[in-house]
């Protein structure tokens, strides 16, 4: 279980980022720890997203230093491709490609990116793909899957690369009510395991469930940072209770 | 004698097959020129590198902005008469002759026929090029940035999302406009006469028109004739693929 001892899988360390005149992200410390499941919450445009994104450089900081598995991320070019394959990302609009199979979304960053023979790769996605439920749709294009099933295949797509540290950005906003738990359930099994996860989501249940840290980011901060049982009974600060009885009240 | 068996009589003079069968190869080879160049030209565009951005921009708006005739007459006389550049080598003349002539050489001046023609194809394929690459780039458009987010999360260095993800999928949403590239290409494939190709169709055209101006009315249909055969099967094409090859999202 994750603790201060468990090796560092991510460091942040004063990161500052701007969009044009816009602060959003303040001074940004976080490390995450082997196996820690940290849920970030927070109002929308408190830059949770940009937050998650800079993990893997899909969005490069101002200042400051990211570290992932002890490596500061480098600049755009092969060593990057190689650094964001070891940190799966999961969007909140999936983006499985959509001119290929499920199966061809899974096995393309395993066969591309690390030169894995085709029948290994797909030996290993129909395996992931049953793990997530979906095996029999291995053969359809993406927009012939519901979306809970199109979430849960580009969570396969992250796992085949055997991630360090896996990035989820409003994983199950975009889902119809009836699909989420789908989705969660599958989360909540990685995170059993032992998966290092970055959430960001409002889904407290989830939160409850399966988070150990949750941090709470307003105007590019992160204001609180406490353990899920603590932050929703008492969070410290009026932002925070603001947010809470605001997303109570649904 | 009727009009038109006379007229018959006076075209079996010219080489009309074969003046549509040049324009034809020219269009083949100077398209499949346009679609490399404009491909590269697209992926330099979209390329994270700020300076190869600038150059694919320089070369796709100066080819654009210049007209055909310009560029096609300087195939042959900046390319070929100031800069030396000359294909009428064994492999040029063996190519020209093979596609052109199925192989029966015809005596005279092959080595400079087979030049003029390989210029004339350079000069469309660079002058298409451009339209080529707009025509993509208005494809590349049409794929959600996600796409190219989810590539490069992945771990998809830039050459690999573009040629796995971004590209196939703004080929398929750009079937349309570059089928309407290579339809104009057909028909300007007629320039190539002012870059020395004789045998081609504005060329025997002329020549015949000349000849035979009792026919004139004859001879324009024939050929406007000929290139409605030619490129209504082309946008009948583009259609149907570009309708079948969309990209369901
Ligand atoms: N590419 C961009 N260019 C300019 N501004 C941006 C860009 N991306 C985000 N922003 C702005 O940065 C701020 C933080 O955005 P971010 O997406 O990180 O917020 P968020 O906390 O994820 O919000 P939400 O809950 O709505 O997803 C917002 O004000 C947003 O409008
Ligand atoms: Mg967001």
């Amino acid at each position: 279980m994750a603790s201060e001892e468990s090796p560092v899988v991510a460091e942040l360390r004063h990161v500052d980022k701007h969009f044009g005149q816009l602060h959003v992200l303040k001074d940004i410390n976080l490390t995450i720890h082997k196996g820690e499941v940290v849920v970030v919450i927070g109002p929308s445009g408190s830059g949770k997203s940009t937050l998650c994104r800079t993990i893997n450089r899909l969005e490069p900081i101002d200042s400051g230093e990211i570290y992932v598995g002890g490596k500061l991320l480098p600049q755009e070019g092969k060593a990057l491709a190689k650094l964001r394959a070891e940190v799966g990302m999961v969007f909140q609009s999936f983006n499985l490609f959509a001119h290929k199979t499920i199966l061809d979304n899974v096995t393309l960053g395993p066969r591309k990116a690390r030169k894995q023979d085709k029948a290994a790769a797909e030996k290993e996605a129909l395996e992931l793909l049953d793990r997530v439920g979906i095996a029999n749709q291995a053969s359809k294009l993406p927009a012939q899957l519901s979306g809970g099933q199109q979430q849960r295949a580009a969570i396969a797509r992250a796992l085949a690369m055997h991630p360090q540290l896996m990035l989820f950005d409003e994983p199950t906003s975009a889902l119809d009510p009836e699909m989420i738990n789908e989705v969660l359930e599958v989360m909540v099994s990685l995170a059993a395991e032992g998966m290092t996860m970055v959430v960001v989501t409002h889904e407290m249940g989830f939160a409850r469930r399966a988070a150990h840290r949750v941090l709470f980011m307003a105007d590019g901060q992160i204001l609180e940072e406490a353990p899920p049982e603590d932050f929703f009974t008492h969070p410290q600060t009026d932002r925070a209770k603001d947010f809470l009885a605001k997303i109570l009240q649904h | 004698m009727t009009l038109l068996t006379r007229y018959l009589e006076f075209m079996a003079n010219y080489p009309v097959f074969r003046a549509f069968w040049v324009n034809i190869t020219l269009t083949v080879f100077s398209g499949a020129l346009a679609l490399i160049l404009g491909t590269i030209a697209v992926t330099m565009r979209i390329s994270p590198i700020p300076s190869l951005r600038a150059v694919s921009t320089f070369y796709v708006n100066v080819l654009r902005d210049i007209p055909l005739t310009v560029v096609m007459v300087a195939m042959t006389t900046v390319v070929y008469f100031s800069l030396d550049v000359d294909f009428s080598g064994q492999l040029a003349t063996d190519f020209y002759v093979g596609v052109v002539y199925f192989g029966q050489a015809p005596e005279t001046s092959v080595g400079m026929m087979a030049n003029f023609y390989l210029l004339a194809i350079i000069g469309l394929g660079l002058y298409h090029s451009s339209f080529i690459a707009e025509a993509i780039r208005s494809g590349v458009n049409t794929v959600p940035l996600g796409q190219a987010e989810a590539a490069r999360a992945v771990g998809l260095t830039f050459l690999q999302s573009a040629r796995i993800v971004i590209l196939p999928q703004a080929f398929r949403g750009a079937i349309a406009p570059i089928g309407n590239t290579i339809i104009a290409l057909i028909k300007n494939t007629t320039v190539a006469s002012v870059t020395g190709v004789a045998v081609e169709t504005s060329a025997t055209m002329s020549g015949m028109i000349e000849m035979g101006p009792q026919f004139i009315i004859l001879i324009f249909l024939t050929f406007a004739l000929g290139y409605v055969i030619i490129v209504i099967p082309v946008g009948v094409l583009t259609t149907t693929l570009s309708r079948r090859l969309a990209v369901k999202r």
